[in-house]
């Protein structure tokens, strides 16, 4: 039993509910008989709590602490939250990897979907359906799969329609120090190369850590084997430096100092803009590849888990329409980060806040929606949704009332039945009055390519997570909304002017056919 | 002209600024009195006025030719390759003599000719009017007064013949006090502030050394606080660093010793003096310049410049002195060494915060007659106007307008003006083509007959305001509360992209929100328009024929959203034309098939019909929407059996 008092036990769920967004540290400190309770939450939001008595105080932050630090995934928020709506349309079930398939499988016959991981044995972070070339067959794939790192032998993550080419993740080969090579493995690359094409592999790693990881067995594709396909090192950083960076990055905006060299060396120093302009150049330079060479591009780091999955998907929202949709963003996250295996139970722990050391926490997920953002801020009106829909994903990522987010793979979430027992964050979104508030309404659906601006006077700090607690934003929000006001104002004066026109017309083609009738019986005469 | 050896130079290239591939566009240079004019093969013209190059670099020669670097003051920066060096060399001589005027004579504004006649450039000059806005002010009045002492320009050359003085301030104590005033530029009115009865006052640094006073100073200070009846202390605002001001006491200037002077609170503000903004500036333009700039580069290089720390400076001080005014309404005197770069800073931006008015259109042109142009801030020194001092230069006015973009940033309702005013006016500040910034002080301009020789450039910025005209603009934005309260700590100020990478336009988002809100607002005024004309015109048809009107209404039960004069941003997925609408369809099957038989006769509802697709779209694919016409018009139950027989005949 929780010591709350039961005023109190209702702000904190209605919060909780509200801001979707568990506490996760509190420190109190007291001055004489009231104790202060500072809150810091996970979508960087700080509360402070004043309550007089210390004893009361202290069970609170006490209780607070425990409610945050939870052992067990299924003591979870998720577990407990029963929907207030009503469920149209079930996410769990809206993008299914089958349904996918049949659009791909409309515009070529060379790829298959293969069920040999359906039971997690080959890939315990794969998704139990994968798409591979047609010319495979299941026991290459089983070899291949003991080749690469995790098993995460090469898969489709994106077919180019305009001119059928294709981009493959995997995770590094195991090459070790003595060069093992893979026939099969070399055989399934290849099977994605038109005759006579040559590929590029994109190696998220710098050449200099490439090499480093053939000492644990890893390593990268070598030229002797690989010969039709070239490789290009792109640095992305990962783990606990991106961490680092969001933490300093934070600390700095928290930071209401007048200084503004202190601020502006505290922003280099996070490199949280660095690392977005790293990301998306490799994006641009998979993008590239494809649309402009017209070559097929396998992208892989370490474990082709996290920057693999940045580049990937931010290469299909620079190069697919459809990403840029609702649905398609959805669609693209279920895939490229769900199925693919994107560990989000451990990369999404703690947040900012956290005080204690996460071997396994990084803000990846957070930096390709910094980066998805950097892009609609360039190209405002070709995204259906808005930065608000953004915003939701990350505190969703990080604390959500839906289960969409927990586990690390799809093998866990289904251990853990997260379809039969939590809710799917897209049955909520997915709803008509939910989804409005996503909506951009600029929104004008361009087919072509965009290619984003990736010099450092392009790229801006996403003040919609980062300062958001931190600035005034009423005037902002204001003029977003006069700024709608002018959009609905427009459609509905466009309406109005229409059916006008239209009525005159019909009255018009009325006199018109008296008239020829006119004409006509005279003509009979 | 003499200076023009070569005016026309073909094959050149126009290397991209910052594009690693050096992709280039060739074109041809032209060299004339006014313009450089460079047409690339796509025939898109690149015109630069030679008022505005700030320097040009012939770069070693290449394989490829003798590059040529143009660096502008409105941060264009173009960089051409001339195939032969002698033509580099020509155009190069040429433009370092066009470029620096050696008289005001030769400036642009003395031969162009917007063709304006003479009454109408009259009326352009009297547009401001600045003894009107005194009055808006609401002086003269109990406490202030129009002084004529300066009415010569005896007592202080570079202010304007009309100053405000407190009543009490009588001409020996103005005298006495301009003489204790660095320039003789004493404190005169800049601001009132009708509600809090409080004012801002502006001059020049005291000629105080180390120990000297003065008593008609102390005495005009005096008059200032005491034409408070609020608040009988007085701010009294040093715009410069302590250590600036300090030194400038060994040269027999200084600043006010609190001793002397009767209830006045001293305060510094610590703003740099125009050499390290010059200089802060020039490291800014070089960081910003960089190809292949990467992130952390650019963040250090904005820091070390300290361009971002200036410009929350100077609005910091605005902030202080507002504060002074609004919230204590206490009376406050800026001063910084002269009292034109710094003071006018201040006094300019603390008023913009405090008055509504300034942030209108008119308004801002008000403002910057009044504490920039008539308080003699020195534009033609400080953009270089003449060939001069280089030492003289400096972006004041620059940061000034950028504080304000910052203040527009943060309440993007609150300011009738956009962005591209602003731009546009520093685009003029510079080009010399208008007569307003010419010159360094009023009595300058009037020696040089601007008046009469030069056009002025409010009623030409009035003329295209649509243009600047912010579409989110509320007047009504806090209405019992007109002062600002800008948010300034650090995070707040952004590089202005727009500014210093206006003509790099491969550095701007794709896609701008802001025009489209500015196309859609003033499309909205024009929907609002053909509403009442079509209003007007469904009535004028409901008198004529009640028949209709049943039809009408039974219409507008089910009104099917027809989409005409679709504007651009809406074509998404919607077909050209509406294919549910049954006339349409029908009149262009008719017309079709009259094409196609050759019969002479066209109905009279088809014309109509015709008429309103042309008004559609001029290029509208004729061929594709006749296909989709009867196509769709298969299915259409409305139609009779007869014409849609026919249409299928014309299918095959």
């Amino acid at each position: 039993t929780l010591p709350f008092n039961s005023h109190l036990l209702l702000f904190l769920t209605s919060f909780l509910a509200a801001a979707s967004s568990s506490f996760f540290m509190s420190c109190s400190r007291f001055l004489g008989s009231v104790g202060t309770i500072i809150i810091k939450c996970k979508d960087l939001r700080i509360i402070q709590l004043d309550i007089p008595g210390m004893e009361e105080c202290l069970n609170i932050a006490s209780s607070i602490e425990a409610l945050s630090t939870l052992d067990s995934v299924t003591l979870m928020y998720p577990f407990f939250y029963r929907p207030m709506f009503e469920i149209v349309e079930d996410g769990w079930s809206a993008f299914l990897p089958e349904k996918e398939f049949e659009v791909l499988s409309s515009v070529t016959d060379e790829w298959r979907l293969s069920y040999i991981n359906k039971d997690f044995s080959i890939c315990p972070s794969y998704p139990p359906v994968v798409i591979v070339p047609r010319s495979i067959d299941d026991e290459t794939l089983q070899k291949v799969a003991v080749y690469r790192h995790g098993g995460r032998f090469p898969v489709l993550s994106y077919y180019h329609k305009k001119n059928g080419m294709v981009m493959m993740r995997s995770s590094q080969p195991l090459t070790g120090t003595n060069g093992r090579r893979c026939k099969e493995d070399e055989k399934l690359v290849n099977a994605t190369l038109r005759p006579g094409k040559r590929g590029y592999i994109i190696d998220t790693r710098s050449l200099n850590a490439a090499q480093q990881a053939r000492a644990k067995g890893g390593g990268f594709e070598q030229e002797v084997y690989y010969p039709q396909w070239r490789r290009i090192h792109r640095c992305i950083e990962r783990f606990n430096i991106l961490q680092e960076s969001l933490i300093k990055l934070v600390e700095a905006c928290n930071d209401q100092s007048h200084n503004m060299d202190r601020w502006l060396s505290k922003l280099e120093a996070s490199n949280w803009m660095t690392y977005i302009k790293e990301i998306l150049t490799a994006a641009c330079l998979a993008a590239q590849c494809i649309d402009r060479e017209g070559a097929s591009v396998l992208v892989h780091g370490t474990e082709g888990t996290d920057s693999t999955l940045q580049v990937t998907s931010l290469a299909q929202i620079i190069l697919d329409p459809d990403c840029r949709t609702i649905q398609g963003f959805e669609s693209l996250l279920v895939r490229e980060w769900l199925q693919a295996g994107h560990p989000f139970q451990q990369r999404c722990a703690q947040s900012a806040y956290s005080n204690s050391k996460q071997k396994f926490e990084a803000p990846v997920f957070l930096l390709f929606l910094d980066c998805v953002w950097q892009i609609l801020h360039q190209f405002p009106c070709s995204f259906e949704f808005n930065e608000h829909f953004l915003v939701t994903l990350f505190e969703h990522a990080y604390a959500s009332q839906f289960g969409t987010f927990l586990g690390n793979n799809e093998n866990e979430r289904s251990k853990l039945k997260l379809q039969q027992k939590t809710m799917s964050l897209w049955s909520w979104v997915n709803q008509p009055e939910e989804l409005k508030n996503f909506q951009n309404p600029l929104f004008e659906a361009n087919s072509l390519v965009i290619w984003p601006s990736v010099a450092p006077q392009s790229l801006q700090l996403w003040e919609g997570v980062f300062l958001r607690w931190n600035r005034p934003s009423r005037f902002l929000d204001e003029a977003e909304e006069e700024m709608r006001r002018i959009i609905d104002y427009n459609r509905f004066l466009l309406d109005k002017v229409n059916s006008m026109r239209k009525q005159i017309m019909q009255t018009e083609t009325e006199d018109g056919m008296d008239r020829m009738q006119e004409v006509d019986s005279a003509a009979n005469v | 002209m003499e200076h023009i050896r070569t005016t026309k130079v073909e094959h050149v290239k126009l290397l991209d600024r910052f594009s690693t591939s050096n992709k280039s566009l060739a074109g041809t240079l032209y060299l004339t009195a006014t313009h450089l004019l460079f047409i690339d093969a796509n025939q898109r013209e690149t015109w630069i006025l030679h008022h505005h190059i700030a320097a040009v670099e012939k770069l070693p020669l290449t394989t490829s030719g003798c590059p040529l670097v143009i660096q502008c003051k409105n941060f264009r920066i173009v960089h051409f390759v001339v195939p032969r060096e002698r033509d580099c060399h020509d155009i190069y001589n040429s433009l370092l003599q066009l470029s620096k005027a050696a008289k005001y004579e030769d400036l642009y504004a003395f031969s162009y000719n917007p063709k304006q006649n003479e009454s109408e450039q009259v009326k352009g000059w009297q547009l401001i009017d600045l003894a009107e806005e005194y009055k808006r002010m609401g002086v003269p009045n109990d406490y202030w007064q129009l002084s004529d002492a300066n009415r010569d320009y005896k007592i202080c050359e570079t202010y304007p013949r009309e100053l405000y003085v407190p009543r009490t301030a009588s001409k020996p104590i103005i005298v006495g006090s301009s003489k204790f005033r660095s320039k003789g530029r004493f404190p005169v009115l800049s601001y009132y502030h009708k509600d809090k009865k409080a004012a801002i006052c502006r001059c020049s640094q005291p000629l105080s050394g180390f120990s000297a006073r003065c008593l008609e100073d102390e005495h005009m200070l005096q008059a200032i606080s005491k034409a408070n009846p609020s608040n009988r202390y007085m701010y009294v605002m040093d715009t410069r660093p302590k250590l600036n001001a300090m030194a400038n006491r060994a040269a027999g200037k200084g600043y006010e010793n609190e001793d002397n002077y009767s209830n006045i609170r001293f305060q510094f503000v610590g703003i740099e003096n125009i050499h390290v903004m010059r200089s802060s500036l020039q490291k800014l333009l070089e960081v910003s310049g960089t190809k292949g700039l990467s992130v952390n580069d650019f963040l250090s290089g904005l820091e070390n410049s300290g361009w971002l720390r200036h410009i929350k400076a100077v609005l910091d001080a605005a902030v202080f002195l507002v504060k002074a005014v609004a919230v204590e309404s206490a009376s406050v005197l800026v001063h910084c060494s002269d009292g034109w770069d710094r003071t006018s800073q201040v006094c300019s931006l603390g008023a913009l915060l405090l008055d509504s008015y300034y942030r209108t259109i008119k308004g801002f042109m008000v403002l910057i007659e009044k504490d920039w142009i008539s308080f003699g801030h020195k534009f033609s020194d400080r953009c270089c106007q003449l060939d001069g001092d280089p030492k003289e230069i400096s972006p004041v006015f620059t940061q000034f307008l950028e504080c304000v973009w910052n203040l527009t940033e943060q309440f993007p309702q609150a300011f009738e003006y956009n962005e591209a005013f602003l731009l546009q006016i520093h685009e003029h500040v510079h080009s010399c083509q208008f007569g307003n910034f010419l010159g360094n002080c009023q009595k300058e301009r009037e020696e040089l007959k601007l008046k009469e020789k030069t056009y002025s450039l409010w009623p030409f910025l009035l003329d295209e305001q649509k243009k600047y005209q912010n579409p989110l603009y509320k007047p009504s934005f806090s209405p019992n509360l007109t002062l600002l309260e800008p948010n300034t700590v650090s995070f707040n100020f952004k590089f202005w992209r727009n500014m210093y990478h206006q003509f790099d336009r491969s550095m701007h988002p794709r896609q701008s929100v802001y025009d489209l809100i500015m196309d859609m607002s003033e499309q909205n005024k024009q929907l609002e328009e053909d509403i009442k004309q079509l209003e007007a015109k469904i009535k004028q048809k409901r008198g004529r024929s009640d028949a209709v009107l049943v039809k009408e209404h039974q219409q507008s039960a089910h009104p099917a959203p027809v989409m005409l004069k679709t504007p651009p941003f809406f074509k998404k997925d919607q077909p050209l034309i509406p294919l549910n609408d049954a006339v349409l369809i029908f009149a262009f099957a008719q017309w079709c098939l009259t094409r196609l038989q050759r019969e002479v006769s066209v109905p009279c509802q088809l014309l109509s019909a015709l008429h309103l697709l042309y008004q559609l779209d001029s290029d509208f694919p004729l061929k594709n929407i006749l296909y989709k016409l009867v196509l769709y018009h298969t299915s259409e139950t409305n139609i009779t059996d007869n014409i849609g027989k026919r249409y299928q005949f014309v299918i095959v």
